[in-house]
């Protein structure tokens, strides 16, 4: 029978792909985050590259359409003077009814070190870096409802920039969990990395009841949900599931799980609001939440390219 | 053609028949039996000393992709890999390329598979035109065409009242109604609802999609009583329902897939495709209820659920992948890992694969209907020999279908088929 050892990492146990938070240390996830420390200050230099990946081709292929996401993997992989390809899979080759794998080995051929995967399928990347040869590297930028783990690992980067450590924090994430890849990662890494109260809140529809097997307690109520909570992540809402079956309305959503500044005052006093973006004003957040003193939005932008290249040079300094 | 059986321990479930005897094959029918057969001058003698005779296998749920993939002659490979796995009589479901919905379909299926002269086929013929739920098929023509029964696949039929007119039309000439019980909306998902697939970020199918359907059959079959056979049992409380509807005395039988009887959800791994199935393996209390469900006889059968799915279409995401694996050559490994496992006697084991099946399908095996499944002299020549102990590894090469996915690729399983004889031919000889 076949014994499949976790595809992230090589015999030595070193990061060789960035797939998915669950399965990893605390002691990887810690050097992401302390390596990305290193990564900030590069921002504010005057020169904003470091050679790390020189000579290095890192390719962004998005099957799902990103701004964000891909341009911060974009701004990451340049700093780390690498070559940027970026292709808009969405609209050429995939479109002409090339296999997901025969795109993979084109693209191979074309001597590429680094895949960044966005794909509207859960597991897509795992098939990828099953199939790349042992020099190249996938990391998830987002895989159906599964992963997002580069997102992860910003949050928890910013958490721990505004809160120091994970082990007596509280944190709530609020919204349609059911389709969140941020929720799933966001889940694994704060168990993983020592944090003992995880909350998932939203209706039923939109927070499967067997989350609680991943460690986190589900609460359909949102004042049960962010009550002294260190820590709020709002979740984005997709427009085509804001009216339907899963939810009446958008008006109606934010009436019972929408964060407003009142509501807030059930978090602890120095409770973060944090937001993978984009958001949607009126709808998971009040605008005077989301551009108030609480919210760190904009620094896990920020915050999202140092982590990111501290993923690509982890990744490319290991090999299979 | 006259073939000797020699030396072998010869099972026949049937009749509760288990002894050490020689059989003795002429004509195309078991002629004599017993410890010496005099007076018989074999052209061919099969030595199965230390190997169980059994009557030849029958398989409710084998796909041979025909009509749809004549051009990469489908059928010649995946009939000689039945033959190979001591498949004698297979039932092929509809969902072909186009549908078995016309006589003309089921003809040329019938004809080019007499040709090859393997395994009989029984096909299923469509319950409803394309599949689509909608208008009935021609059944009676279907019927005379060598149709055994009718059924849907995997296509639920969504509308109700539909369901309950296939039950009224074939309970008016006897047909059999097959049915894969699970609810259209509900059963949407890739992988079986649970914690797993809320980890992994999979759709699920949720049992209620399996007892729904159930519940929806029971009760058209109280007002309407018409020959159903559930095909592959999923879960635990679909298979208390069915225990529950079996002992009120309704019409119905049922199988269960060799993938269902050995897997569960987390065999997955890392999104592996080959354990895309339909229905989605589900967890370790609905496999353990299956198992039982299948040695206590509520499970009338065990089934390959065989679907030789091409290379490009499992290489694709978990979602994206075709569902199905080849198991003709699996089915009666399996059955036997199963016996090994949780105690079971061979000739039980045996008769989930032989007479259970044969039951299921009764009266629409005419003639047929008093031997197939059985060794009874005078009965049809269908025979598997093979050696119980005998283990070998599941690989791509030793395969002959030309499906080469499975979720049991790199097993080691028990049994060997050494001699397959179909309709008193030799249609599969390893010595």
């Amino acid at each position: 029978m076949r014994i499949q050892r976790n595809p992230q990492l090589n015999a030595n146990g070193e990061l060789i792909h960035l797939l998915s938070t669950e399965g990893l240390s605390k002691d990887v996830l810690t050097n992401i985050l302390d390596t990305a420390t290193n990564f900030v200050s590069v921002s504010d230099r005057e020169v904003k590259k470091v050679p790390l990946l020189r000579g290095k081709s890192v390719f962004n292929l998005f099957f799902e359409n990103s701004t964000r996401t891909r341009t911060t993997f974009d701004i990451a992989a340049t700093r780390l003077s690498a070559d940027v390809i970026n292709l808009d899979i969405a609209r050429s080759s995939a479109s002409k009814g090339e296999s997901l794998l025969d795109t993979i080995d084109n693209l191979s051929a074309m001597a590429a070190d680094i895949f960044v995967v966005r794909h509207n399928e859960s597991g897509a990347p795992y098939l990828i870096a099953q199939h790349v040869a042992p020099h190249v590297h996938v990391v998830n930028a987002g895989d159906g409802r599964h992963a997002h783990p580069t997102q992860a690992l910003l949050d928890m980067y910013t958490i721990r920039h505004f809160k120091g450590d994970f082990s007596n924090l509280s944190v709530a994430i609020v919204g349609d969990v059911l389709h969140s890849r941020v929720a799933r990662s966001n889940i694994h890494a704060l168990t993983t990395l020592g944090c003992p109260d995880v909350r998932v809140v939203g209706p039923k529809t939109l927070v499967p009841g067997d989350m609680a097997q991943m460690g986190a307690r589900v609460c359909n109520d949102l004042r049960e949900g962010i009550s002294g909570v260190d820590v709020v992540i709002a979740l984005r809402l997709q427009n085509e599931r804001m009216s339907g079956a899963l939810l009446p309305s958008a008006q109606e959503f934010f009436k019972s799980y929408g964060l407003t500044p009142e509501r807030m005052q059930w978090a602890k006093p120095d409770a973060i609001v944090m937001h993978p973006g984009p958001i949607n004003r009126g709808v998971e957040i009040a605008s005077a939440v989301a551009d108030g003193p609480q919210a760190v939005i904009l620094s896990q932008v920020t915050f999202g390219i140092a982590v990111r290249m501290a993923v690509m040079s982890i990744v490319a300094s290991h090999d299979a | 053609m006259k073939i000797l059986i020699k030396s072998g321990r010869v099972i026949d479930p049937a009749s509760g028949m288990d002894a050490q005897q020689d059989v003795a094959i002429a004509g195309g029918r078991i002629v004599a039996m017993g410890p010496t057969i005099p007076d018989f001058t074999p052209e061919k003698t099969v030595d199965a000393s230390g190997a169980i005779v059994a009557p030849g296998l029958i398989d409710l749920c084998a796909r041979l992709r025909e009509p749809g993939f004549e051009h990469e002659s489908m059928l010649e490979s995946e009939m000689a890999a039945a033959v190979a796995g001591g498949i004698t009589s297979l039932v092929c479901p509809p969902d072909t390329d186009p549908v078995l919905d016309e006589p003309g379909l089921v003809d040329m299926l019938k004809f080019r598979t007499k040709k090859l002269r393997q395994a009989r086929v029984f096909p299923l013929g469509a319950l409803t035109r394309g599949l689509k739920g909608e208008i009935l098929t021609e059944m009676a023509e279907l019927t005379e065409s060598g149709c055994v029964g009718f059924g849907q696949a995997d296509v639920p039929i969504v509308n109700t009242q539909v369901l309950q007119r296939t039950f009224q039309y074939a309970a008016s000439f006897g047909y059999s109604v097959w049915l894969r019980p699970q609810d259209y909306w509900l059963g949407q998902g890739v992988a079986a609802s649970g914690a797993l697939a809320t980890r992994m970020g999979l759709s699920g199918v949720p049992v209620a999609a399996e007892v729904i359907a159930l519940q929806t059959i029971f009760e058209l079959l109280r007002g309407t009583p018409a020959r159903v056979h559930l095909c592959r049992i999923s879960s635990a409380k679909g298979l208390a329902l069915i225990r529950q509807a079996k002992a009120e005395g309704l019409p119905i039988t049922c199988d269960v897939s060799v993938h269902n009887l050995h897997l569960i959800d987390v065999d997955m791994g890392y999104y592996d495709a080959r354990l895309r199935l339909q229905p989605p393996v589900r967890q370790q209390v609905d496999r353990d209820a299956l198992r039982a469900g299948l040695a206590d006889g509520t499970i009338d059968a065990l089934v390959s659920d065989h679907n030789p799915v091409e290379a490009d279409a499992k290489n694709l995401p978990f979602a994206q992948a075709e569902p199905g694996g080849t198991a003709l050559e699996l089915l009666l490994s399996l059955a036997l890992k199963w016996g090994q496992t949780d105690g079971i006697p061979d000739r039980q084991v045996l008769r989930a694969l032989t007479r259970g099946p044969a039951n299921v399908l009764g009266q629409s095996l005419g003639s047929l209907q008093d031997s197939l499944g059985q060794i009874v002299i005078g009965g049809v020549a269908d025979i598997c020999v093979f050696n119980p102990t005998d283990e070998w590894v599941v690989s791509d090469g030793s395969l002959r279908s030309q499906g080469k996915h499975t979720p049991f690729s790199g097993y080691a399983l028990p049994g060997r088929v050494v001699t397959t004889i179909a309709g008193g031919f030799v249609a599969f000889d390893s010595q």
